[in-house]
């Protein structure tokens, strides 16, 4: 054995898969004027005078995304429409097998204990949550008989209560009914932290109680204004109490049906090998009409993704595989033989660099990169400036991402109405070097700037991935032209992304001067995205680097705006101040963003995949099928 | 007695040391003599080599990418439009440095422990072969992730950036490669320790050190050359392994493992980028090997040429 | 002899007590996390993260963990998985047959071909023969299988479209399906038969070149015996020991599976198993795997001392 093989395995990215809205390309107009509009538009819609649908074109019109524009309907009391996805076939099964490639293979199918995507897309073929994303970004009802809103009872309009109805005569796989209690089982079970669930902070900050056999009603502590999270999507999924109720709390682990999964889902239970294989069975007495197509299901794991796309798009030894994170030339070199072609779909991930504000070098209290420092060179905003400046966006987005990513000033890059327009982004090592001279750094014998007898020299370190070992070398030249010396460092990503206390490598610990890596949309809404900067989230050694702010950014007014976000129910004020944030972050050049980032998927020309940015690859499986 | 006949002979000759000797045995080995010169020739390119073409190896242009051989740019570009001559001459050094320098240090510590354990017939035998068994089973991975997490930083105050990366790749290819060579030695030495060439010179009063150098050891060396030319090629490619552990040399340094292992999913789109490195390190092992065929033919006592 | 093997025995336990303390502090040593996919999500707080490691023990410190451990061994009791939460043994087992299958495969492909070239080779050494033997076991060895994987699938299943390259273990039976199971372990026993195959081959032909050369040989073809008979009789049975310790280092890796190979060719081994373990910091499966690893190696290590004292009868262990 030798170690040669390290490196392949290590290039596979870690974990994070994304979602994110459908994007609108249209401008955003002025607040206030448009606030009046909103709110006459609701009302006419609610009484019948605009259709709905009329709702959705304006409101994407004026750059919101149907889903949010959903959203703004539904507090302002309006039901939401049921747009199933475009599903052709007229009967259940006769579609053949369904042969899915998943080059990181799902370890377990519990979707409470689902760590990384891999395990939710696994879990979602068998588990289904109320409702999920689908591919127009609403809200697709699921389990749920139809979707909350305040016409039908289901949200209040203090956003503090939100009441689900159960779809009659839903049964679980052992042909056991599907009930309100099982619903508050999923509850009981993920919010204790006995379970070690990984789910649980969705359902904490709520309560959730049963009305009647169909209907629950869950009670959040304080305003919510994006309530479709607990039981929607990956980890809304629901598990049956009367097989898991004696498996609560610690022991957990020992439910059989960890491994066995007794689902409502398109498919049944056939086969599972961690990290290697799943296989389904179609579930005759499925929930929706005509569902699913395919007879069989095989989810098969392992691999890189380049022969994960040649098995698709290549010789077509399979239907679909997920996440190809490949450079687009070789995706479209592939694409020319013709089997199958790659499928693109937009979220928010943002791959960025930041900016280290403390100093990575000075220990104070056991602790370096400690709060109580200043970074002695990225302290100064116009080297901040001139770093960003010198972030080649197109040359990274022509050597790598191609289709795949789009290039941006911005750390928030969707839902479109949290877009900000104010922010803009540009490549010059001319005026980077003139920033770099007024800052007083001056140019050494050696091509390196010096100020008072220290050389201008930055780690820059990024966990081990392909495609960010080729954005550092693109970052690093211009870098070098500017007079700026940079080392480059990588971590592997099991390191990079631990949260060991006691490693210096982590992310968290940030103990060097800029580090580059992507943070993920999960939701199509930006608030625990924005939070993690709130300045008393800064990771220190006190709360063990746990506090999300890893730049260990302060900024006043940015606390205010997201604090003021947090409880702030017109959806209108609310993204201003989260398109606030976004510029405050912009103009401390807190991160540089490198590359808006697209999910990518590979599909065989003949497989139309119901995909959603909102959603996980699986989230709406029952209505994939196949075109004959 | 193979042994016993022509271990003296060639000491008696007038006129020739045992090296001469061995020198004029390994000028009749024609392959190892053509692979002694184009293993030299190959240091002189990677050596001298950035002296006359003078393209900067990060250079990027990726408006020029995946460029097969043209005059700009003899060997072709990588994806990032990088000048693949510039990275190969840059790379060779590396890898030919650390190629050969792991290579001996397996094959020094392997033949130490296996000749050790070989000999011993007691306490120390069974330790030492709990020792190889001990590093055959060790996991490499979560191994070298301890080592980087524990020396590092150490390594990097003690002996700068450069040497002491070098000489902890070194080491670490090295040290993790020598079990194999510790076991065939041992292997040999518990055959021909009972041989009578070696009674013969047990008997005669010579030590175990004479015994072991100027007896055992010259005809044991067959598996140890051997592998120590497979050793040459595996650190070239473990070098590159290491470098992405974060370990080695900085990611954006060129070596031969690590250009052939950035060109492999570009196989059908550039296959020029992996000839080249793939073709180094094919030519490398070669003269390595023969070389050290000439090498063995030339210090078998036994063949005469 | 008998003494000698029950001798070896009784060592091996603490021996292997031992590596496993050593294997274990290397692993708590080792930095990563279980879970680092939790990292980025911003639907996971990174306290949920904290609470699963210290709920896992891997906060405790390094002899408690190797204690609670070895304590469970004992009982036999191999953890379970941090990642997938299922028991190692489940694990292990669920993937050993496809390892033995390939892996086994490939080591016998090896053999039967480094055995006959390397001995036809050194029986006419320098000859035509010789020289392309020679040259393909450089290009063998030179080339990882990271490479020449991606060489096969390129040739054998883009271009030609003769061969799968997923390998999948779906379960079945009759002809048509064990055909298909024989088709979809072709190119990854090659891959891996071919490579084991060139530097074997060397130490073959190397191996009998030095016993080729003796005295007892000459003297054997001088009594007037066949070429063959001699090769057979005298010169392999001693040549045997370099391959015999090779054959014996590479035996547990037909338990310990081929990681690159099984990579590329997603064959569901140990291989595989190890490396996503290692790379999510699995412990107790890493630890599993690597601890009966150790165990075939000191096995096999004693094997091969017996078959040294068969070989040669002179060695004498005492």
């Amino acid at each position: 054995m030798t170690f040669a093989f390290i490196r392949c395995a290590i290039c596979r990215q870690n974990g994070g898969r994304f979602q994110g809205p459908p994007q609108t390309h249209v401008s955003r107009t002025e607040g206030t004027m448009f606030d009046n509009n909103l709110r006459g538009m609701i009302d006419d819609v609610k009484d019948g005078r605009m259709d709905r649908r009329a709702f959705v074109k304006r409101m994407i019109a004026v750059g919101l995304t149907a889903p949010m524009a959903n959203q703004i309907l539904a507090i302002g009391g309006v039901a939401m429409a049921q747009s199933p996805n475009p599903y052709k076939p007229t009967k259940r099964g006769g579609g053949g097998p369904l042969k899915l490639l998943w080059w990181q293979g799902p370890t377990l199918l519990n979707p409470h204990f689902a760590t990384g995507t891999k395990d939710q897309d696994g879990s979602r073929i068998f588990y289904e949550p109320l409702a999920s994303w689908d591919v127009d970004g609403h809200l697709n009802p699921i389990l749920a008989a139809e979707i909350p809103s305040i016409q039908n009872g289901g949200l209040s309009a203090d956003a503090k209560q939100v009441i689900w109805k159960l779809k009659p005569g839903v049964k679980w796989h052992d042909g056991k009914p599907v009930t309100a209690d099982d619903l508050v089982f999923n509850w009981e079970y993920a919010s204790d932290p006995a379970t070690a669930a990984v789910s649980i902070e969705t359902y904490s900050g709520l309560t959730v109680e049963k009305i009647d056999d169909l209907t629950i009603r869950i009670t959040f502590k304080k305003p919510t204004p994006f309530w479709a999270n607990a039981f929607v999507g990956a980890y809304g999924c629901v598990i049956p109490k009367h097989l898991f109720a004696d498996y609560k709390g610690g022991k957990s682990r020992e439910a059989p049906n960890n491994l066995k999964p007794v689902g409502t889902g398109p498919y049944k239970f056939v086969e599972f090998k961690p990290g290697d294989l799943i296989r389904g069975e179609i579930n005759p007495d499925y929930h929706m009409a005509n569902r699913p197509s395919f007879d069989t299901i095989e989810m098969k794991g392992g691999g890189d993704a380049v022969s994960a796309a040649r098995a698709v798009i290549q010789t077509g030894e399979y239907d679909f595989a997920w996440n190809i994170q490949v450079e687009d030339e070789v995706l479209q070199r592939l694409e020319k033989g013709g089997k199958g072609k790659a499928l693109f779909a937009v979220g928010g991930d943002i791959e960025f660099i930041a900016i280290n504000f403390t100093d990575p070098n000075t220990e104070v209290d056991g602790e370096r990169s400690s709060i109580k420092t200043k970074h002695p060179i990225l302290s100064d905003p116009k080297v901040r400036q001139a770093l960003a400046l010198l972030v080649d966006r197109d040359s990274v987005k022509k050597a790598i991402y191609g289709r795949a990513g789009r290039t941006t000033a911005n750390y928030l890059n969707g839902p479109e109405e949290f877009v900000s327009k104010n922010t803009k982004w540009e490549f010059s090592v001319e005026k980077a070097s003139a920033l770099l001279e007024q800052a007083g750094w001056k140019l050494g014998s050696d091509g390196i700037r010096e100020k008072d007898g220290k050389k201008l020299k930055l780690l820059y370190q990024t966990s081990i991935n392909g495609p960010r070992q080729k954005t550092q070398a693109i970052v690093k030249q211009a870098c070098q032209k500017a007079g700026i010396d940079v080392e480059l460092k990588s971590v592997v990503a099991s390191v990079f992304f631990s949260s060991d206390v006691a490693n210096p490598d982590t992310y968290a610990h940030f103990y060097a001067d800029i580090e580059m890596f992507q943070i993920p949309m999960t939701q199509p809404d930006p608030a625990l995205h924005m939070r993690r900067y709130h300045s008393r989230n800064i990771a220190t050694k006190e709360n063990k680097w746990q506090g999300p702010n890893f730049p260990r950014w302060a900024n006043k007014e940015f606390d205010a705006a997201v604090d003021a976000a947090d409880t702030e129910t017109d959806p209108i004020k609310r993204a201003d101040l989260y398109i606030k944030g976004n510029d405050l972050m912009w103009q401390d050049n807190v991160m540089i963003p490198v590359m808006h980032r697209l999910a990518v998927e590979a599909s065989s020309n003949t497989l139309r995949p119901a995909l959603s940015g909102w959603a996980n690859q699986t989230d709406n499986l029952q209505d994939w099928y196949r075109e004959t | 007695m193979a042994g016993l006949t022509l271990a003296s002979p060639s000491a008696e000759r007038r006129g020739y040391s045992p090296w001469r000797e061995t020198w004029r045995r390994y000028r009749r080995h024609r392959p190892a003599v053509i692979s002694a010169v184009l293993l030299l020739l190959l240091i002189a390119a990677v050596v001298i080599g950035p002296f006359i073409w003078r393209v900067s190896i990060s250079d990027i242009d990726v408006v020029a990418g995946l460029q097969g051989p043209s005059l700009a740019h003899p060997f072709g570009t990588d994806d990032l439009g990088q000048d693949l001559l510039a990275r190969m001459i840059y790379g060779g050094r590396i890898s030919l440095a650390v190629g050969l320098a792991a290579m001996l240090v397996s094959v020094f510590v392997g033949t130490l422990i296996g000749a050790l354990a070989g000999m011993s017939r007691g306490a120390l035998g069974y330790a030492l072969m709990w020792l190889t068994d001990l590093f055959l089973s060790l996991p490499q991975l979560p191994l070298l992730l301890m080592l980087i997490y524990l020396f590092r930083d150490g390594l990097k105050a003690l002996f700068g950036p450069e040497g002491g990366i070098f000489i902890l790749i070194v080491l670490v290819i090295g040290g993790l490669r020598w079990m194999p060579v510790a076991r065939l030695v041992r292997a040999q030495f518990l055959s021909l320790r009972e041989k009578e060439f070696v009674e013969a010179a047990r008997a005669l009063g010579a030590s175990p050190v004479r015994q072991v150098v100027r007896h055992i050891l010259p005809n044991a060396l067959g598996p140890v050359i051997i592998a120590g030319t497979i050793d040459v090629a595996a650190a070239i490619i473990a070098e590159s392994t290491l470098s992405f552990l974060g370990l080695g040399f900085p990611p954006d340094t060129p070596t031969w493992g690590r250009i052939l292992y950035d060109a492999k999913d570009f196989l059908d789109i550039g296959p020029h980028w992996a000839l080249f490195p793939g073709g180094a390190i094919f030519i490398a092992v070669v003269a390595i090997n023969f070389i050290g065929d000439g090498l063995r033919d030339a210090l078998d006592a036994r063949k005469v040429i | 002899m008998s003494q000698y093997i029950l001798r070896r025995l009784m060592i091996a336990i603490p021996s292997l007590l031992g590596i496993s303390l050593v294997l274990f502090v290397v692993l708590a040593l080792a930095p990563g996390d279980p879970f680092s996919e939790l990292a980025t999500n911003p639907n996971v707080p990174p306290e949920v993260q904290a609470a699963l490691r210290a709920k896992f023990g891997l906060d405790d410190p390094i002899y408690l963990r190797y204690l609670h451990w070895i304590a469970a061994m004992a009982h036999g009791d191999w953890g379970f998985s941090f990642v997938s939460r299922v028991d190692v043994d489940t694990l292990i087992l669920q993937r050993l047959p496809t390892t033995l299958y390939v892996v086994g495969s490939s080591q016998l492909l090896a053999l039967l071909i480094a055995i006959p070239v390397g001995v036809y080779a050194a029986t006419r050494p320098y000859s035509l023969f010789d020289q392309l033997a020679n040259t393909f076991a450089f290009i063998g060895f030179s080339l990882p299988t990271f490479f020449t994987g991606i060489l096969f699938i390129l040739v054998f299943s883009v271009k030609l479209d003769w061969l799968p390259f997923v390998y999948t273990s779906v379960p079945g039976s009759g002809i048509p399906w064990l055909l298909e199971m024989v088709r979809q372990a072709i190119m990854p026993v090659m891959v891996l038969g071919l490579f084991q195959a060139a530097s074997m081959t060397r130490f073959v032909r190397s191996a009998m070149l030095d016993v080729i050369r003796l005295d007892y040989v000459t003297t054997a073809r001088a009594k007037g015996l066949g070429q063959a008979k001699v090769i057979v009789k005298h010169v392999m049975r001693n040549a045997m020991i370099p391959v015999v310790t090779l054959i014996a280092l590479q035996m547990p890796a037909v338990f310990g599976g081929a990681i690159v190979t099984e990579q590329i060719f997603r064959i569901p081994g140990i291989g595989s198993l190890l490396i996503s373990s290692i790379l999510a910091n699995d412990t107790p499966v890493v630890m599993a795997v690597t601890f009966v690893f150790a165990c075939l190696v000191v096995l096999f290590n004693l094997i091969a001392d017996v078959l040294y004292g068969w070989l040669d009868p002179r060695i004498s262990f005492r």
